[in-house]
């Protein structure tokens, strides 16, 4: 994990202590509401609908026990004990008061961690693969990449006032795992031709008002080029985005309206430029930043308690079916902590559970956990003859939920219930519809499915790419929810298709669960995921089950 | 004929707690949605915003928002303010908590 030099320490006690300072003039009346919002926005803190929101970045997912302990410590002592996860790996507080967000960040940067950049027009947190550095399948390590570009981003000077947000994903993997083709750039770890390991760069993706894929700008991109690169493809949104309409602004809009090639070629030009100006100084800091991530000394040790454990014990086998992941060192596994237990809301921790899993990551996974875009937490190293105590631990703490992969691993953004721009609820209708098919003992027979619900069209809750997409809204001052199918998130990425018409928040469980009742009826098998189905037969069948008094009418959406 | 005016209550967040609050008669800010004052007159809602944005020691972001008078005082005519009423929905947290 990367530790802070005395640079990163100083720069990041003196932001903190300008801020103070910022907050003092607000609450002593030398600073308006208008003069102090952009100030409290380049440190995480929003006004929400109930309170104020304070958002910290947690880089590319990776977080050590002793951080996790002070995310708890800060839950309790100035917030109503608890934290929600988002799908940037970052961790909110819903209910801070201002004259204590001083003291938080003190608190954060204690642990070196920040608030920096978590709003406003800058290039936000960077995230990444939540399971980098563990991975099988892993090409490369990705969060030095992702470090690398955390340490550029944050303050530089050019990419402070951005026509709009600016969002960086990273993956090590061909299996895609950090959503990098809805991101304004995605940045893939690969190998060309001849094994020399490089960059797959993609540009213009995002979800929200005009969901995108991402484009490959460049195939290949060599590793030296790659922070000058980026500069360059940032600078000519700079420059050429737009500013004129905020819904038009993201870099998506720019590369689409230009065309790819155009902005290709400006960018070459731009990169042609400012090539010569980094001296290798960036690469020689990669470097230093790599030994940082140097892979943790695995041991190697029989795994037979894991295999008993298995056989005597139901709930352990079905936990371990679906929350676990192959580790790239032998007898070793990735164990995803369900922050999804049914009827709760997804995403949310409390203090207590922050410490048993910061307890857990120090004891079993070589101090590390991960947060997951899919608001989950990861223990990425854990030897499988610990798996049974690791279990069992989890469980007394409740978070041994088996449901990784499953219908009721819901992402879903805080929606009306705190999000000053929702139009309608997600929170409630998650733990819904989670209760319902935890009520039917169904789940596990309908496999892996990601249902994934946004309160706004701004698409927080990554609707678009769910296999099953809930978009809530403001229809005519009543909550309407308009469904999506077909959606995908990985290296195979899809925008998902609306249905038709939305449906009221007491009808919208039902109609999932039409939905599903209606896949189980026309798989193939059940290894036919509901994905593979959707692809196969197309969107009628579901809607004919969604809209069962349209039967074999097409309906206009 | 003008439309006819929706009667309005003056609302914002308190500056160090966040908090939802309402402007009342006697130019209190209180977190109790049936202590504010409807108000029915276009000119005076207006008027009554103005001043609620100058209390900027005090508050963030006023705003009228539109009511209709019940038995127990002012009612939102949205969800939304509904919400801003009692708090989320997910936990007993915020003002429904402290009532």
């Amino acid at each position: 994990m990367y530790r802070y030099n005395d640079f990163d320490t100083a720069f990041l006690a003196e932001r903190n202590a300008q801020f103070r300072q910022q907050v003092e003039r607000r609450i002593d009346g030398s600073l308006t509401e208008e003069e102090f919002r952009p100030l409290r926005l380049m440190n995480g803190l929003y006004l929400q609908l109930h309170a104020y929101m304070l958002r910290v970045a947690i880089p590319y997912g990776t977080l050590n026990s002793g951080q996790m302990r002070q995310l708890a410590l800060i839950a309790e002592k100035f917030d109503k004990g608890y934290g929600h996860f988002t799908t940037r790996q970052n961790i909110q507080y819903n209910w801070p008061k201002l004259p204590d967000v001083p003291d938080i960040l003190d608190a954060l940067g204690e642990v070196q961690l920040h608030a920096i950049q978590t709003s406003g027009n800058t290039i936000r947190n960077v995230t990444a693969d939540h399971f980098a550095g563990a991975a099988a399948d892993e090409i490369a390590d990705p969060r030095p990449v992702a470090e690398l570009i955390r340490q550029w981003s944050t303050d530089h000077p050019e990419f402070q006032f951005l026509p709009r947000k600016f969002k960086f994903a990273v993956t090590g993997s061909p299996n895609d795992r950090a959503v990098t083709r809805a991101h304004d750039i995605g940045v893939r770890m690969v190998r060309n031709a001849a094994g020399e390991p490089g960059y797959e760069i993609l540009v213009g993706g995002g979800l929200g008002r005009t969901p995108m894929i991402g484009k490959v700008i460049r195939d290949f991109l060599p590793p030296e080029d790659l922070l000058p690169y980026l500069e360059a493809i940032v600078s000519v949104y700079n420059v050429l985005g737009r500013r004129d309409n905020k819904y038009k602004a993201r870099i998506k809009i720019t590369v689409h309206e230009n065309g790819l090639d155009t902005y290709r070629d400006r960018v070459e030009a731009r990169f042609a430029e400012i090539k010569p100006l980094f001296s290798g100084v960036d690469q020689q800091m990669l470097r230093e930043i790599e030994d940082h991530f140097a892979a943790p000394a695995f041991r190697n040790a029989p795994t037979d308690a894991y295999d008993a454990a298995r056989d005597a014990n139901p709930a352990f086998r079905a936990w371990s079916d679906t929350n676990l992941a192959e580790h790239k060192a032998n007898g070793y596994a990735i164990v995803t902590v369900s922050l999804k237990k049914h009827g709760d809301t997804p995403g949310d921790a409390t203090a207590e559970q922050m410490r048993v899993l910061a307890d857990l990551g120090e004891k079993y996974s070589h101090d590390e956990l991960r947060i997951s875009h899919e608001q989950n937490a990861i223990l990425p190293h854990v030897h499988k003859s610990d798996l049974p105590a690791v279990y069992a631990a989890l469980r007394e703490a409740g978070l041994a939920t088996a449901n990784v992969g499953l219908i009721s691993d819901i992402i879903a953004c805080p929606g009306m219930d705190y999000c000053a721009l929702a139009t309608a609820r997600s929170i409630p209708v998650a733990q819904e519809i989670a209760q319902r098919f935890d009520d039917l003992k169904l789940e596990h027979d309908i496999g892996p499915l990601k249902l994934k619900i946004s309160g706004c069209i701004n698409a927080c809750g990554h609707h678009h790419v769910g296999h099953i997409g809930i978009l809530g809204l403001d229809r005519a001052g009543v909550e309407n929810y308009q469904i999506t199918l077909g959606g995908d998130g990985t290296e195979t990425a899809e925008i998902g298709s609306r249905t038709g018409p939305g449906f009221a928040y007491d009808e919208i469980t039902d109609a999932i669960e039409r939905i599903v009742l209606a896949y189980l009826d026309l798989r193939e098998s059940p290894e036919e995921t509901f994905l593979m189905a959707y692809r196969r037969v197309g969107a009628d069948p579901f809607k004919a089950a969604l809209y069962p008094e349209d039967k074999g009418k097409s309906r206009a959406a | 004929m003008p439309r006819a005016f929706t009667p309005k209550v003056v609302t914002a967040n308190a500056l160090l707690e966040g908090d939802v609050v309402y402007l009342t008669a006697d130019d209190r800010w209180t977190r109790q949605l049936s202590e504010a004052e409807l108000l029915t007159d276009e000119a005076v809602a207006a008027e009554r915003l103005l001043s609620a944005e100058r209390r900027q020691a005090e508050i963030v972001g006023a705003y009228l928002v539109d009511m209709v008078a019940g038995d127990n005082g002012p009612e939102p005519t949205h969800f939304r303010e509904g919400f801003r009423r009692t708090g989320p929905s997910n936990y007993h947290h915020g003002k429904q908590a402290e009532v």
